[in-house]
């Protein structure tokens, strides 16, 4: 028991005074402890009673400045600035001062995490400082003194005792010193004056023998910047911040996330929330407008007078100029955007004031090297087109041309035409294909790094068996004919069914999914990896898992004939597939067998065939066919997105073919047991826990989504009704044109892409719990827990429901609970993106390796300068340019409604047969791209000739 | 921008105290000759007055004794300067109603109110300053109080208030950790038999966090009841060298 008189020696009171919300002034009086038992945390110190010890005897960095072992204590400013450099793993033996915690604290919320992060890492040897209430340490504002200026002086305070406290150690015999890091010369100048051992963190880092490359992740600070710019002012001031929220209080400006459009670098929007529906978007366009603002910033923006606002440009824009700092070219660009608009298609535009937060992390991209050969400056490109290219310093430019590196930004002053950066890191060579599915996932923030050992200590030990304690409590299910239908290649089965005819003449249904929340227990490390990763990526010919592999494919996965622990879902149903009984129960299965979709096709239309898995598999999907007939007339859509799959070469592990992937009778069958198990769920957690049930809704698209979808349909003069998901799915049905049998695919594809987002969310914080697609009132994800994080928590919940669990906290509680499906919501959309640039990515190569390909195709969208084809053999899409840059557009007409684009006498309207040559771009290497160039209808000048197809030699390998 | 950070990495709480460190107790008895007994408590920024009359007959509606025990009356109130901010406070709001229904409770619990039949036993309690977990002074303060009277007790009444943040029980919260959005429980403890005077949590916590606040609290509790120990028989002490000489 402490009581705190024996430690404490002074106390002191702080008194400040704060204004309050309603502009009253109220005196704070806090207690502030000094305390006497804040250990130095050194080795050599022999006089603190510290239990372990965080700083190395001794810490040598090679270093001309400093050739004596050092430690080395940052002030705020270099931690807020250079944190790259300090996350080094040369960097070692770092004394982080309270005060400077404190402040990155306030000042960085993403620096204060990263700052954390090297604390709790072991080899970087980050001892954190309680400076601010030892009592040596510790010092009072005085009057007139401002708080950084106080702040700073109890960063000396600190540093001085420091040096103090361990030169008169005995065992410090190698002559151990401090050394205070700064950048700001009063500081320095100051402390120069105490005695004490100061540097630039700049001087400092070039003082270092043995790690030249260091230097060039230093973020650049003021005094460099002035060297490279020009002294012309490009973009206008950015408001102060008082003066932003001021204009936002009083509407005149207007806070929102600033989205820089993909297509086009002279264009963005910002998108201001609103209370409920009412968010809208503002177009903002031209430099001056954009004003340095990047993508994802949080900004402020002033509306434009009604009479400048402008459309969105239809144009396609890359911000292709080399290192140009002349913005000539840019002005016709700008003009270019300005030209044709249709009053009525004209947005609220405005331009941007002020940034209220960056939202700047580490990009991937290239380098462009410069001209020059001995410059040490350099643009970079982002992968990421949406990312202006950024302005670094490098002397490694000649190792780094070619290959994939990252950068961050550091600012942007108003006269410079690009943002200054510096370089962290490089990934690898371009075009590797390692190199460039790490680039996918760190750009889509997938967390892929192997799982950590923390973490894989709370796996199951191996062997494992299924103890006789956990049959007691475990329904036995093992005699049950169930069975798992999956993907060919499955190895992480998560569900199995089986179904099977009662006496009664009813049937008994069941579906068995993994009990993985048996083995991932809420709290520990290997629940919060889980949880942070929310669900398992799926690239082409690589999956990164959400839970380490023994689970993912070995304890969890529900092979055949291997006892596994089960959550299962039975229900017993007569042959209407009515459901008279749900149950749900922690059960022991043994699977009979695990069968791809197309085995399980075989087994059912085979008549010759007459086991008990095949009867179980006709039983079930009798059933299916009932239950989506009966999903399908309460106005379920089915909608239809092109999914390619690769064979991929067994040892080079190149694509080596593509084809769509194929529907089976099956697929839908394991789908509709899903879909009923997921809902049965549902309503089971929410009514057992209507404040913190996760579920999952689809929310209905606003009108406008549809008007695309409609202008194509009518083209064709098919009439799409869009008033309910019902009568959309049944317009959809009926939408045939004849002699086009793949119109209705396209209307489906064209739909899809109206569709909103399926979100997670948490009961208690939402009242709209509809699922659109799916046409049920109610909907959650269980039927998958091995890769989807969401699943967990539900059968962590339908546990407690059913009392085979206990609960915990963090379940309970729809905060947390509503900030956990915001990051599965995140994750879940980010693996998507990353799975769709992997097929891209996988695209290319196959293109590549087949060399020039002639296809046949549809317009999918007809835009200004461009039509998008869509190419269903491949499942893929590109853009067919009309005037591409250097050469002389042909008279092009394009018209708004409709939308048609008439090209000399051709007019392409959308779902227009044509034919294109495909081939692999790969003038550019960071952006290699599908070239579609059109070969039907024959437009003298536009289209090309068809050339010679794949050459042959390559014939026999592909035909394989 | 991000609120407080209630509890380092490094185990350090606002005012630099570990988790289950109590405030700094500076204690008087008896500041007041008048009443049969009085303290006056300082619990770091907490300050209160705690005076005590009885027992004596009742006042009042005679009708209110009981036959077999004492009548415990007791009132609680806050200076207007108390807080940051000057506030008048009406006697019998609803706030002071319910704390002094609390200190009633608590000292039924703790005074051997049947060696005093049909008669009653005041309690005033004022806070002179607040800066959180106004109850546990009042409760500390007021069981000096109630010794410097002389009234017979089973034992030391301590209180404190226990949060949870972090999945760490933080001992004697103050104002800024108190309305920080910390569950807090308040624990009014006859420590040498372990006895639960009274046990008062508003806010919402999840039961399996409870044994362990539970346990916090009981360990605050016992450290309380040293330091008032130790006020009392310093008390004494200097008392009897009065009475020596």
């Amino acid at each position: 028991m402490n009581i705190l008189g024996i430690i404490i020696i002074m106390l002191k009171s702080k008194t400040f005074v704060k204004k309050t919300r309603s502009g009253g002034v109220m005196k704070v009086v806090r207690e502030h402890y000094l305390r006497d038992d804040i250990w130095c945390g050194s080795e050599v110190c022999a006089e603190c009673k510290q239990d372990s010890t965080v700083l190395q005897k001794d810490s040598l960095i090679e270093s001309n400045l400093c050739p004596y072992p050092h430690y080395l204590v940052p002030d705020t400013n270099v931690v807020l600035h250079q944190i790259d450099v300090l996350e080094d793993p040369v960097i070692r033996n770092v004394v982080i001062l309270q005060t400077v915690l404190q402040e990155a604290r306030h000042r960085s919320a993403p620096v204060y995490k990263r700052l954390k992060d090297i604390l709790h890492e072991k080899e970087k040897h980050f001892y954190t400082f309680t400076n601010e209430h030892h009592r040596e340490t510790f010092i009072e504002r005085e009057p007139g003194e401002s708080a950084n200026d106080r702040n700073d002086r109890a960063i000396r305070m600190a540093v001085k005792w420091y040096s103090q406290h361990l030169e008169i150690q005995k065992s410090n015999t190698d002559g151990l010193k401090i050394v205070l890091l700064t950048n700001d010369q009063g500081n320095k100048q100051k402390a120069e004056e105490d005695g004490l051992l100061v540097y630039k963190f700049e001087e400092y880092i070039k003082g270092l023998t043995a790690n030249p490359e260091l230097v060039d992740r230093l973020a650049l600070s003021n005094d460099d910047k002035n060297e490279i710019t020009t002294s012309k002012v490009l973009y206008p001031e950015h408001l102060p911040l008082s003066r932003i929220q001021a204009g936002i209080k009083n509407s005149s400006f207007l806070q929102g996330t600033f989205r820089a459009s993909r297509d086009n670098y002279l264009e963005a929007t910002v998108f201001v929330q609103g209370e409920g529906e009412d968010s809208k978007e503002v177009l903002i366009q031209g430099l001056q407008n954009l004003n340095r603002a990047v993508h994802q910033d949080v900004v402020a923006v002033q509306l434009l007078p009604r009479n400048q606002w402008v459309a969105p440009s239809s144009f396609v824009l890359q911000d292709d100029g080399a290192a140009k700092d002349d913005n000539v070219d840019e002005d016709e660009e700008e003009k270019a955007l300005r030209l044709s608009a249709a009053e009525a298609a004209k947005k609220p535009t405005g331009k941007v004031v002020g940034i209220i937060k960056r939202n700047w992390r580490p990009f991937c991209g290239m380098l462009n090297v410069s001209q020059i050969k001995e410059s040490t400056r350099h643009l970079f490109t982002p992968a990421d087109r949406r990312i202006p290219r950024i302005r670094i310093e490098t002397r490694q430019s000649a190792t780094l041309a070619g290959q994939r590196i990252m950068v961050a930004i550091d600012g942007w002053p108003k006269d410079s035409r690009y943002p200054n950066g510096h370089f962290v890191r490089s990934l690898g060579g371009a075009g590797d294909k390692d190199t460039e599915e790490e680039v996918l996932l760190l750009e889509h923030d997938v967390p892929h790094q192997s799982f950590s050992q923390a973490v894989l200590s709370f796996l199951p030990k191996t062997p494992w068996a299924i103890t006789p304690e956990e049959m007691k409590n475990r329904e036995d299910l093992r005699h049950l004919t169930v069975c798992s239908v999956d993907p060919p290649g499955c190895t992480d089965i998560d569900d199995a069914l089986h179904c099977r005819e009662l006496e009664d003449g009813n049937l008994e249904v069941g579906v068995h999914i993994a009990d993985v929340s048996h083995f991932i227990r809420p709290g520990n490390a290997l629940d919060k990896e889980a949880a942070n990763r929310g669900t398992t990526v799926y690239l082409c010919g690589k999956r990164i898992d959400m839970v380490p592999e023994l689970l993912s494919s070995n304890l969890c996965s529900l092979r055949s004939n291997v006892e596994r622990l089960a959550f299962s879902c039975i229900w017993e149903m007569n042959h209407n597939a009515e459901i008279l009984k749900t149950r749900f129960t922690k059960s022991v299965i043994n699977s009979k067998a695990s069968l791809t979709y197309a085995e399980a096709q075989m087994r059912i239309d085979d008549t010759g065939k007459n086991d008990d898995i095949t009867k179980s598999l006709r039983g079930l999907n009798k059933l299916a066919k009932i239950l989506k007939r009966q999903r399908i007339e309460k106005g379920a859509l089915t909608l239809s997105s092109l999914e390619v799959r690769f064979h991929i070469d067994s040892e080079t592990h190149d694509p080596i073919d593509l084809q769509t992937k194929e529907l089976m009778e099956t697929n839908s069958m394991v789908e509709e047991f899903m879909l009923l198990a997921n809902i049965s769920v549902a309503q089971k957690i929410y009514d057992e826990f209507p404040e913190c049930a996760l579920l999952r809704k689809h929310p209905a698209p606003p009108p406008s989504n549809y008007d695309i979808l409609l202008k194509a349909a009518k083209s064709k003069d098919v009439e799409i009704h869009t008033d309910s998901a019902k009568a959309l799915a049944d317009s959809l049905d009926v939408a045939k044109v004849d002699g086009f049998p793949y119109f209705n695919t396209l209307l489906r594809i064209l739909a899809t892409r109206c569709m909103m987002q399926a979100v997670y969310f948490c009961s208690g914080m939402d009242s709209d719990f509809h699922h659109y697609g799916l046409a049920s009132p109610i909907y959650t994800h269980f039927t998958s827990p091995i890769r989807r994080y969401a699943d967990i928590i539900v059968h962590r919940l339908l546990a407690v429901a059913i009392g085979a669990d206990s609960t915990y906290p963090d379940l309970m509680d729809k905060h947390k609970q509503s900030a956990l499906t915001n990051n599965l919501n995140y994750r879940h959309k980010m693996s998507q993106y990353a799975q769709r640039s992997s097929v891209a990515f996988h695209t290319q190569l196959f293109f590549k390796s087949r060399g020039i390909l002639n296809e046949e195709g549809f317009v999918l969208f007809v835009r200004k300068n461009a039509i998008i084809v869509l190419i269903p053999k491949f499942g893929l899409e590109g853009t067919v340019f009309f005037d591409s840059k250097g050469k002389v557009s042909p008279d092009i007409v394009f018209e708004e409604e409709g939308p048609t684009l008439k090209v000399k006498h051709h007019t392409f309207h959308i779902f227009d047969r044509v034919k294109v040559t495909i081939s692999l771009d790969d003038s550019n290497i960071q952006h290699q791209k599908i070239r579609m160039a059109l070969t039907e209808p024959l437009i003298p000048g536009v289209s090309v000739p068809a050339p010679e197809t794949e050459p042959q030699a390559k014939k026999p390998k592909l035909d394989r | 921008m991000a609120g407080l950070e209630l509890l380092s990495d490094q185990g350090y709480r606002l005012d630099g105290r570990k988790a289950t460190e109590l405030r700094k107790f500076q204690a008087r008895m008896g500041p007041f000759a008048q009443a049969d007994g009085s303290a006056y408590l300082e619990q770091g920024n907490t300050k209160a007055l705690a005076v005590v009359y009885g027992p004596h007959e009742m006042r009042g509606s005679r009708s209110r004794a009981l036959h077999d025990r004492a009548v415990i009356n007791c009132q609680y109130s806050m200076a207007t300067f108390s807080t940051a901010e000057r506030k008048r406070r009406p006697h019998g709001d609803r706030k002071s109603t319910e704390m002094s229904l609390h200190l009633k409770q608590t000292f039924e619990a703790a005074v051997m109110t049947q060696l005093y039949p049909r008669s009653q036993i005041d309690i005033y309690v004022k806070i002179l300053q607040s800066d959180g977990g106004n109850y546990s002074v009042c409760v500390n303060a007021a069981t000096l109080a109630v010794i410097d009277a002389g009234i017979p007790m089973r034992d030391y009444v301590c209180a404190c208030t226990v949060g949870f943040v972090d999945e760490t029980p933080l001992a004697d919260l103050c104002y800024a950790e108190e309305s920080g959005g910390v569950s807090s429980l308040a624990l009014a403890l006859l420590p040498r038999g372990g006895q639960i005077a009274l046990l008062q949590m508003d806010a919402r916590l999840h039961q399996d966090h409870l044994e362990t606040l539970m346990e916090a609290a009981m360990t605050a509790c016992k450290g309380v009841s040293k330091v008032l120990d130790e006020v009392v028989r310093q008390h004494l002490r200097e008392a009897s060298m009065l009475t020596r000489e």
